[in-house]
């Protein structure tokens, strides 16, 4: 990550450089939100988009791939808001809806959310009324110096803030939903904090959608922060337009014995790259992180996370499954470190992937880092077609061709599907799958 | 029912020749058993049969009650009556047994232009023909075949034969990994199947599973072909002798 290269910049890197250097003290704050604007936009300005010779980077070269910038994200305006109305009928429960961006009063129920659960929005955090939290912003030493957060953050505008009381269980979901307005194509930066007290337990659903006819560029990053036994279910669901070229990236910071459980479902997007950090701050806490990518076309998707064991007694479990289709592109670049003093760490990544053309391609790295000697690590990637053998079975059984693949490809992601423990949940995200099925 | 007529069969590559000219007529209603050495082509007939796209049929045919299946993808031939026990049994992680067993039952009814069951006729008739295999409803929500025991996989076989009702069952190497209880409820599960209508190709190494499922015919089979038929008997003369005699002659 702190490649140091020096390239004529791109297009797009001077198009940033101009749009930070106009607009930056238009994005909301000053003092302090200023300087951690200016200092991560610093790490863009000195090395650059990260290009394939950033390790971290290698499968997916973000100088090339970034060609343009499209113009800032401005406010929604009420027409726009209007618009999206419509698209939220479908969600049911508590809802707090960003629009390009931006938190929407109107769209959301924010002033009605459970008792235990406070809402701020990321707009006044920059603004300075919650100097308390605005330390929290980028404080993860793993994700440090990572281009994409660096990005959100020299440019992020708004964005939601959850604080959970300690001892809050919430028996319904809250859903984050981000849409695109239609027509306007922009790049938009959104940035959300979530805090859960201790032995507070909760599930953030967070859908992405929209971005139909039009260019988008989107950034969003958000952070979660549990303390100690906190219990966070955290299920994303991505199935933007394939206009869509779309950059995320997770944080969380799990206190002692703390539980992140976080799945992915990667539909949409012409480009992605989702990026996942998580580190153990605390002894006996447990995270995994779960995930299907269904592809076709030329999309691109890139998984990339990072597992800090930095305390003993940690259990991390990873497991990514790739569909690909036509000459869509899959990435899962998983790392897991385990430091010198984070015994008995025990560690199980798995990355699947499925290639439905002889056109696709998948890229795997999988990386363990093990600096402790008391610990159990293991890794398994493995890229096939559909099992000749199975489908065989399957038609021999009477399922036609298409009805026996399609079983074959259910059963292959309803293993990742199957840990998502929100079960209205469980059934939507299977039901996309279907959906993907049945459009192939 | 089942006429195979001077089938040549050789792997899709065309690397090896595995049926040479084989004949073979089930009739409806009969038993007929298939021995025969390692390497001798019986795996072989059985995945031709069933449709197994690995193997290229050089000449022949095969007519199902008049109709050549050849043409027919392996789900067709399952809809027009076709049912392969496979001497391994696959498991499919993910799927499961109950949503699997609906699904190739549905599609084969909806292929022959009949109503598909409602859930509660479909679990009507697994239950009742799964406690006949001594197989536990555990079992059936379980995904299918994964851990399950060489025996509990044969019985699982049985068990969709029952449920979808074929014309022509091939039964490759039923017997293979049973104990003698396992053998005994397969070939029970089997027994109760035979009907006036419905043919059974039964291949084995072995004498002993023909104990059980007592065949009306036995052939040898032998690099590829038909060597000797016979009745019940040969099978006798088979596991004392052995195969020597038919490696001879072919």
């Amino acid at each position: 990550m702190s490649a140091q290269i020096s390239q004529l910049k791109t297009a797009a890197e001077l198009a940033l450089v101009q749009q930070f250097t106009s607009q930056k003290s238009t994005l909301g704050g000053d003092g302090a939100t200023l300087a951690m604007r200016e200092a991560a936009f610093g790490v863009i300005a000195q090395e650059g988009l990260p290009n394939r010779r950033v390790e971290h980077w290698h499968y997916t070269d973000l100088r090339k791939e970034m060609r343009s910038v499209l113009p800032l994200a401005e406010k929604p305006t009420s027409a726009q808001i209007a618009e999206a109305k419509i698209s939220l009928t479908h969600y049911e429960g508590t809802k707090l809806v960003l629009l390009d961006g931006t938190f929407v009063p109107e769209l959301s129920n924010s002033t009605s959310l459970p008792s235990g659960v406070k809402f701020t929005s990321m707009a006044d955090v920059l603004d300075g009324s919650r100097p308390d939290l605005l330390t929290h912003l980028g404080a993860l030493d793993v994700a440090k110096g990572d281009h994409a957060l660096c990005l959100n953050a020299a440019f992020m505008r708004d964005g939601i803030v959850l604080e959970i009381e300690p001892d809050v269980q919430l028996d319904t979901p809250i859903t984050l939903i981000s849409l695109r307005s239609r027509g306007v194509a922009t790049f938009s930066y959104a940035r959300s904090l979530i805090f859960v007290g201790a032995r507070a337990k909760f599930t953030l659903i967070e859908a992405h959608e929209g971005g139909e006819n039009t260019d988008c560029q989107v950034n969003d990053a958000i952070e979660f922060v549990l303390s100690e036994g906190a219990n966070v279910e955290h299920i994303m669901r991505q199935d933007m337009a394939k206009t869509v070229f779309y950059l995320a990236t997770v944080t969380a910071n799990l206190g002692a014995k703390a539980a992140f459980n976080s799945f992915a479902l990667v539909r949409g997007a012409g480009f992605s790259r989702r990026q996942l950090y998580v580190q153990y701050s605390g002894e006996g806490s447990i995270a995994g992180l779960r995930g299907v990518s269904m592809l076709k076309g030329t999309q691109f998707a890139d998984t990339t996370l990072v597992m800090d064991h930095a305390k003993a007694n940690g259990i991390s479990r990873e497991l990514f499954k790739h569909v690909i289709d036509g000459d869509a592109t899959g990435v899962y670049q998983g790392k897991v470190i385990v430091r010198q003093y984070a015994q008995k760490t025990d560690g199980g990544m798995k990355s699947n992937t499925l290639l439905l053309s002889d056109t696709a391609t998948m890229n795997n790295k999988p990386e363990l880092e093990i600096f402790a000697d008391d610990v159990v690590c293991g890794h398994g990637a493995t890229v096939g077609a559909l099992d000749d053998e199975l489908l065989f079975y399957l038609m021999a059984r009477g399922l036609p061709k298409p009805e026996a693949e399609r079983l074959m490809i259910q059963a292959f992601l309803g293993e990742a599907i199957e840990n998502v423990e929100h079960e209205p949940m469980r059934d939507a995200l299977n039901e996309c799958v279907d959906k993907w099925l049945g459009e192939r | 029912m089942l006429e195979i007529k001077n089938l040549h069969v050789a792997i899709e590559d065309g690397s090896k020749k595995i049926l040479n000219g084989l004949n073979l007529t089930v009739n409806k209603g009969e038993v007929a058993a298939i021995m025969g050495p390692n390497g001798s082509g019986k795996s072989t007939l059985s995945y031709v049969i069933a449709g197994k796209p690995d193997y290229e049929v050089l000449d022949g045919e095969i007519l199902l009650d008049g109709e050549n299946i050849l043409e027919m993808e392996a789900n067709e031939r399952a809809a027009a009556g076709v049912f392969l026990a496979f001497q391994y049994p696959i498991e499919i992680p993910g799927v499961a047994t109950m949503t699997f067993l609906k699904a190739a039952l549905n599609a084969q009814r909806k292929q022959r232009g009949e109503n598909v069951f409602t859930t509660p006729e479909f679990m009507k008739r697994t239950f009742a023909a799964a406690d006949k295999l001594l197989i536990k409803r555990d079992m059936l929500k379980r995904a299918l075949n994964v851990g399950f025991s060489g025996g509990e996989k044969k019985r699982m076989e049985i068990l969709q034969m029952a449920l979808l009702e074929p014309r022509i069952c091939i039964l490759d190497e039923t017997d293979s990994g049973l104990d003698i209880d396992a053998l005994r409820i397969v070939s029970e599960g089997v027994n109760a199947l035979r009907s006036p209508d419905r043919g059974f190709l039964v291949i084995t190494h072995y004498q002993r599973l023909l104990n059980h499922i007592v065949p009306d015919v036995v052939h040898v089979m032998n690099a590829g072909r038909i060597v000797k038929s016979g009745g019940k008997e040969l099978a006798l003369e088979l596991e004392a002798n052995g195969y020597r005699d038919y490696q001879a002659a072919a």
